[in-house]
């Protein structure tokens, strides 16, 4: 075994790999619970290909028989539902684990120097992942995967000059038709995903080459032990952190299972009521909203009001509040990263900025009246408001002194 | 460069600057056919064709969607009563003299149709492209007391009247397109052309 070993290293780094990204990768022995978030977005990643594959092994992407595919998947395949469902249910898991992850890193500040690009291969892989989540939800081909295309393509057109043709571009057709369903599976099926596993790859190797943040955002670097030159507050990835991710997987599997068989659908939030019938161009359904995970985008998008008899502020402002993510490690001049050591500022700021997204998340599912629409305009202020004063904010915040060690309690 | 010290470096340099330069506009060739071949293909352009509507069973008051260019379009049978309604709420729209070109110039007037009675309109919200709901009722609980009867977007809340055209306050910019159409006799139109001159 061992000659084995040997003849495979000195062809490929095999244990030096292993050694550098598991068992001597060396993570702050202060993880809390905030820290699954990473792991288990990977482990959906890999069930959202796994069932993806197999889903193409029976869907037709194909305007006339896309919809009748999805429920010959449903009826006939056998466990054929499941898988499915499994991929329904992981697609808004997905989001759930993404949105989590995001937050541990504005709690801990996960986005400062020198993790910036960790950071920003992290948003491009929200972004292609926003992008594949809106593809695949054509692919059923109902009247909700319809309409929403429609309506999230359409917003192309309100570019100045070139948006039409963008438009046209995108669908391959001048209304969203069989062309615009073939090339989304195409895109969702090998184009995204490929881009996906290459930004999840340098989003680890960026974060394997500083280092782990942890909960009180100081660097474990900074203590080396004189002999071993290992930091002091480190403890190698396998096993311990291993073990720890594993006991993560186990109760997100509860969960997940508990959706899965029964409520996949999750009361018209994952699977909305309006996709069980066929797409039909004649017909909008009475009331539209995308699916919950784009919920605070799309309110934003209905909170701004047309200007000079165009709709492109609101593809603006919508377009912004996501790109704004990138700017977060150059607008934040807090001294301390984790919220543990800042002042009362920037925890004001955090809290109203999640009350504004859960809030904008749930007015994007309602219709939009004249009430809900001003509330929405209050909360997307406050969204943007989060970002563009944090120089000032983060800078005046009365921050405690950082702990020159983590802090750690053993049980 | 230190391996041959008699070499000069600004001619490596403009080999090096003119054939990234070169590979840049090859690049940019190869992609012409892969853009090219997510436009319209041949097939999506031929389904424009004009589309004839009989529009003896519209009964008054009734609307008929019929299928152009994969688009609805819709054809209003309106009533005396709701033409009359038209003229009332001119400072509530925001292009109450249709003077956008979001129709033919036969069509540009107070009713934005070439017979008062019949309305016939893309039914695409100019806002992000849903179809909006036909709601003839006037003032109904759910749309204000000043509803005149129109058409009403479920995806944004835009309202259009009767003759398509857009109140103020909604988010969709401009009033709903009349398609180009014509009478082919008293009771039958074609859609998506202009009268032969």
């Amino acid at each position: 075994m061992q000659n084995l070993l040997n003849w495979i290293d000195a062809r490929f780094p095999l244990t030096a790999s292993y050694k550098a990204h598991l068992s001597e990768y060396f993570a702050p022995k202060n993880f809390n619970f905030w820290y699954y978030f990473g792991s288990l977005a990977l482990m959906v990643l890999v069930l959202q290909i796994v069932t993806g594959i197999f889903l193409t092994m029976h869907y037709k992407p194909d305007g006339a028989m896309a919809f009748a595919s999805v429920e010959y998947i449903m009826r006939d395949v056998p466990l054929g539902w499941l898988i499915r469902y499994m991929h329904s249910t992981g697609a808004s898991m997905f989001f759930v684990v993404i949105y989590l992850h995001m937050m541990r890193g504005l709690l801990y500040g996960s986005y400062r120097k020198p993790r910036e690009l960790i950071w920003i291969f992290g948003m491009l892989i929200f972004l292609v992942l926003m992008g594949e989540a809106f593809m695949g939800y054509l692919l059923p081909w109902g009247q909700m995967s319809y309409w929403g295309a429609q309506v999230i393509i359409n917003l192309f057109s309100a570019i100045p000059f070139i948006g039409e043709d963008i438009s046209t571009l995108l669908r391959g057709d001048f209304v969203v038709g069989d062309a615009t369903l073939n090339r989304f599976f195409a895109l969702h099926v090998i184009a995204l995903p490929l881009v996906l596993l290459g930004l999840v790859v340098a989003h680890l190797v960026a974060l394997h080459e500083v280092g782990s943040n942890n909960p009180d955002g100081v660097e474990i670097k900074k203590h080396k032990d004189p002999v071993t030159h290992l930091p002091v507050d480190g403890i190698p990835f396998h096993p311990y952190y291993t073990v720890k991710d594993i006991l993560g997987v186990v109760v997100f599997l509860i969960v997940f299972s508990a959706i899965l068989f029964f409520a996949p659908e999750m009361g018209g939030y994952f699977l909305e009521a309006n996709n069980f019938i066929p797409a039909d161009p004649m017909k909008t359904p009475e009331h539209i909203a995308p699916v919950w995970y784009f919920t605070p985008y799309y309110a934003i998008l209905r909170a701004v009001p047309p200007i000079f008899g165009s709709q492109f502020p609101g593809v603006v402002a919508m377009g912004v509040a996501v790109v704004i993510f990138f700017a977060l490690p150059w607008l934040d001049r807090s001294p301390v990263k984790s919220i543990r050591y800042r002042g009362l500022n920037y925890k004001i700021a955090l809290g109203l900025f999640v009350f504004a997204f859960v809030g904008l998340g749930i007015l994007g599912i309602l219709p939009a009246t004249e009430l809900y629409t001003w509330i929405s305009r209050v909360l997307s202020v406050i969204y943007f408001a989060f970002f563009l004063l944090m120089p000032w904010y983060t800078k005046n915040d009365q921050a405690l002194p950082e702990p020159d060690r983590v802090t750690f309690h053993s049980h | 460069m230190a391996i041959n010290p008699s070499a000069d470096p600004s001619k490596r340099r403009f080999l090096v600057a003119m054939s990234s330069a070169i590979g840049g506009i090859a690049a940019a060739g190869v992609a012409i056919p892969f853009v090219a071949s997510m436009m319209p293909s041949a097939r999506a352009l031929a389904a424009g064709a004009p589309v004839e509507v009989d529009l003896s069973p519209v009964e008054p008051g009734m609307m008929l969607t019929v299928e152009w260019r994969g688009k609805p379009v819709w054809i209003v049978n309106r009533t005396p009563e709701m033409l009359a309604m038209l003229a009332k709420h001119d400072d509530r729209l925001v292009d109450a003299a249709s003077e956008q070109t979001q129709q033919p110039a036969y069509a540009q007037n107070a009713t934005r149709s070439i017979q008062p009675q019949y309305l016939v309109a893309v039914g695409i919200c100019t806002h992000l492209g849903c179809s909006p709901t036909f709601r003839k009722e006037i003032a109904p609980a759910d749309l204000g007391a000043d509803w005149p009867g129109g058409f009403f977007c479920p995806c944004h809340g835009s309202r259009f009247d009767l003759a398509a055209r857009v109140f103020d306050g909604s988010p969709a910019p401009t009033n709903l397109v009349i398609p180009p159409h014509h009478y082919m006799s008293a009771t039958r139109i074609l859609v998506g052309e202009d009268a032969k001159v």
